[in-house]
């Protein structure tokens, strides 16, 4: 049953025994700049229970994790512990209250060892509180033992597949008693093996009755491990009912929370003749003999979990990372490895999956943004002409309808579609053959999403090779021609157009286990 | 149990590498012993030796507090002026009147270094600013106010106390005292480093700050503690300078920051944070201390000191990126080979 969200009320139905949620979120909202991550939302997690939050990617989960987590404090709303209203100033905080997180992305220092990964701050000490370092040792020894796991304390982690990192962060989390487990997509790069060693681990501990908060994009899991879900989209609260009675696609239809056909429409092109073409590249540890090909007027998606080597394929094509073997073409031509000059001057684009980090120069000014792929055409002579440059950014302006008050305004006070589009701006403006653009609309408001889905398939349209990656299910299906789905480094499976569905992607990312 | 055993040979490579770089600096300074004595046998004379130590001991002490803050993935910049500040201050206060003591003095002196490591800290870790950039300013802030007060005046070893001459100088059973202090204070902050929670918060700072935030460690207060430490052990190498030379102008130890931050990363403490021991800083100081006296015995132009010591530099940090991008080759094969 859905209950609806009251003021201040808490959305869940009353606990097992009486007893308050160990942990609860009460009308939280949080925002970021222009960006609202969470509304209104609120949560109750009690002991001996396993919840899951489920949402797609950009939902709010991941910042009501570290609202629970004290990294961030909620704008509005309160963050209550036993009932009574909380303030966690900082991590630590959330951590002496009996909270413990367990990242997407481990937080572990890779220059010390694991033992002491799982210590720092609360090493066993001997005399003169001195750290006992044979007791830690025989201390993480045995966290390991209880988990199963053959993990010598010693080593450093630095190296740690990010399976064992996350057994080291559960061991830190045994090892602190923590009342509260939350564990933001802890098997996103497991496999089948490692998932089931961490769900009996998950499963002991709610046993002894650890109150645990569990996100995943693989619906499976949440119906084999928990009792209850939440769902979130757009930063609002949805709905928190039990997980018994619900259906894949009752837990889907939350999620999305609109018909998955008429949202991404992509045009019908005239498919051209191979403009990029990939054969057995392999990165050794990262990626393994993959191969495809990308057609004039085509969007190819590759879809996959997070850390199944998608940006990393991405990156090697593009000559940012090299390659141990394999070979790339742009029309034809071998591309030569580790070179992004020579990729560009062959009619390659890459749009990079952080825009702030990689895509933009942050507190340079529109223009400036625009032309820094093509300087040599901006020049006068010797020097780069402001006009040309200005022209150019005005072009490109136009025709991606950017929202902006100046030019010269730097790209930091852009909305984050916006942003988006100049760095379309940057890369269309280098006239590419085939471009390629990690999760184009991450972090992007709904209206410019349809925008930005519209322009790819306009560049589709007029001929352009488009491969995309995205982890945004609805905008693979809606927008490719042909998924490409990749798993733990592999090509898994190639599935056309007409049978692309949430649940064949989704099988062949997860590696066919549902 | 492949883990295991990977796990184990991973550990042998990370120690290997960590332990080869005290050695093959301790091998270096045999070589460079042994060719300078082959030269001339006055190098290991008991008096050259002796100079040896005591050039070291300063440079070993403020080795060891830049190694603290370079293990915080932090620099300072500023301990060759808290260097001549200090010596300059502290030589003035006890020209005026021989009657004050000498541990004063050196209380005196930390005191001044904790306060330049104090706004050095608070800069750094309150003020979210480079700390490039806040040592170079202070460095050059400290250097303006000693000028200021030395006024072109000169400390003349006649004005000092004996007393603090004789700690500069003296010898308790033929040991001097300067390399005696240098060595105490080494191996009292390796193990702390090494042995108190606290001390592995720094390594954790410098490995990752933002796991070490998330951990709950108190990432600013350390930092910060790192400034005020490496500023004290400054302020205490001022006295000991003050005490050694005897005469002091406003410009001593001008530009040792750089041999100081050298000794440190030839020791094979990352400049990138996170790895290192004060032992091997230590070591560092004295390779570049035996460098700098053989040049002489061997009658090499001083000018090129510097550009050894700047050539040591370079092979320092190639060899750390060479075996840093090995490590991580083998890392990624093993994983690989596990994951599949």
């Amino acid at each position: 049953m859905v209950t609806a969200p009251g003021e201040g009320e808490a959305p869940l139905g009353p606990p097992p025994d009486g007893a308050p949620p160990v942990l609860a979120l009460a009308g939280v909202s949080k925002a970021f700049g222009a960006v609202q991550a969470l509304r209104e939302v609120s949560l109750n997690l009690y002991a001996g229970e396993a919840h899951a939050l489920a949402g797609e990617n950009g939902a709010g989960k991941s910042t009501l994790v570290k609202t629970l987590a004290g990294v961030y404090r909620p704008d509005t709303g309160r963050v209550l512990l036993d009932g009574e209203p909380v303030e966690f100033g900082s991590p630590a905080d959330a951590q002496q209250a009996g909270v413990a997180v367990i990242y997407q992305e481990p937080t572990m220092f890779p220059d010390l060892s694991v033992a002491e990964n799982i210590f720092i701050g609360r090493q066993p000490k001997a005399a003169l509180r001195r750290i006992d370092r044979r007791a830690m040792h025989d201390r993480a020894a045995e966290l390991f033992e209880r988990l199963g796991v053959a993990l010598d304390p010693e080593q450093p982690a630095r190296g740690l597949s990010i399976a064992d990192q996350q057994l080291v962060e559960i061991a830190k989390a045994l090892s602190r008693d923590a009342r509260v487990l939350i564990m933001d997509e802890p098997t996103a790069a497991l496999s089948g093996n490692e998932v089931t060693r961490l769900f009996n681990v998950v499963k002991a501990l709610r046993e002894q009755g650890c109150a645990v908060l569990f996100i995943s994009h693989r619906l499976d899991e949440i119906f084999e491990l928990c009792q209850r879900v939440t769902t979130l989209r757009d930063g609002g609260w949805i709905a928190s009912e039990p997980v018994a009675g619900l259906t894949h696609d009752d837990l889907i239809r939350r999620m999305v929370g609109r018909d998955l056909d008429n949202l991404y429409p992509k045009q019908e092109t005239e498919v051209g003749e191979v403009a990029l073409k990939v054969g057995r590249l392999t990165r050794e540890g990262v990626f393994t003999d993959v191969s495809f090909e990308v057609r004039r007027g085509e969007i190819v998606a590759l879809a996959g979990l997070v850390g199944a080597g998608r940006s990393e394929v991405a990156r090697a094509v593009f000559g940012v990372d090299r390659w141990d073997a394999g070979t790339v073409e742009v029309n034809g031509e071998r591309l030569p490895p580790a070179s992004p000059t020579a990729a560009m001057s062959a009619g390659l684009a890459l749009v990079p999956e952080d825009r702030r980090q990689q895509g933009l120069v942050m507190d340079h000014s529109i223009e400036r943004n625009i032309g820094i792929t093509g300087l040599k055409a901006l020049r006068r002579g010797p020097v780069i002409s402001r006009a040309a440059e200005r022209d150019r950014a005005r072009d490109w302006a136009i025709r991606l309808q950017l929202k902006f008050n100046r030019l010269s305004d730097a790209v930091n006070v852009l909305s984050g579609g916006n942003q988006q589009k100049v760095v379309l701006g940057k890369w269309l403006s280098t006239k590419p053959d085939v471009l390629i653009i990690d999760e184009p609309t991450r972090g992007i408001d709904v209206g410019t999403k349809a925008e930005v889905h519209r322009l790819l398939s306009q560049l589709a349209a007029d001929g352009l090779a488009v491969l995309m990656i995205s982890s945004d299910l609805p905008e693979v299906l809606g927008m490719a021609d042909r998924v490409l789905v990749m798993q733990e480094g592999r090509l898994v499976a190639e599935i056309p157009r007409e049978r692309a569905t949430e649940e064949s992607v989704m099988t062949a990312a997860t590696g066919g286990t549902s | 149990m492949s883990t295991v055993t990977a796990g184990r040979s991973t550990r042998n490579l990370v120690d290997l590498v960590f332990r080869a770089r005290e050695l093959s600096i301790v091998a270096a300074l045999a070589v460079l012993v042994i060719v300078t004595v082959g030269v001339n046998g006055n190098f290991l004379s008991e008096q050259g030796v002796k100079d040896i130590f005591l050039n070291a001991s300063i440079l070993v002490l403020l080795a060891v507090g830049q190694s603290v803050v370079v293990i915080t993935r932090n620099i300072d910049l500023s301990v060759g002026s808290v260097v001549g500040l200090v010596a300059f201050t502290v030589g003035d206060f006890l020209a005026a009147d021989h009657g004050r003591g000498i541990v004063f003095a050196v209380v005196l002196g930390v005191a001044i270094g904790a306060l330049c490591g104090l706004v050095n800290g608070l800069l750094v870790s309150f003020g979210r600013v480079p700390a490039l950039v806040v040592t170079l300013g202070t460095l050059y802030v400290i250097q303006g106010v000693d000028h200021y007060i030395a006024h072109g005046r000169q400390i003349n070893a006649v004005d000092l106390p004996p007393a603090l001459l004789s700690l500069g100088n003296g010898t308790l059973f033929g040991i001097p005292y300067l390399p005696m202090i240098a060595v105490l204070v080494m191996l009292a902050v390796g193990y702390y480093l090494r042995s108190y929670a606290s001390g592995r918060d720094f390594y954790a700072i410098g490995s990752s700050p933002e796991a070490a935030a998330l951990a709950g460690v108190s990432v600013r207060r350390r930092v910060m503690a790192a400034y005020l430490f490496s500023g004290a052990l400054a302020g205490l190498a001022g006295v000991l300078w003050l005490s050694r030379f005897g005469t002091v102008v406003a410009d001593a130890a001008n530009g040792w920051e750089l041999q100081v931050v050298s000794a440190v990363v030839v020791g094979g403490v990352a400049i990138t944070g996170g790895v290192g021991t004060v032992y091997g800083a230590a070591l560092g100081a004295l390779l570049l201390t035996t460098i700098t006296s053989a040049l002489v015995v061997l009658k090499v132009s001083p000018f090129w000191q510097q550009a050894i010591t700047g050539a040591l530099l370079l092979l320092a940090i190639s060899v750390d990126r060479l075996l840093a991008l090995r490590v991580a080759r083998v890392l990624r094969r093993r994983n690989s080979r596990h994951g599949s």
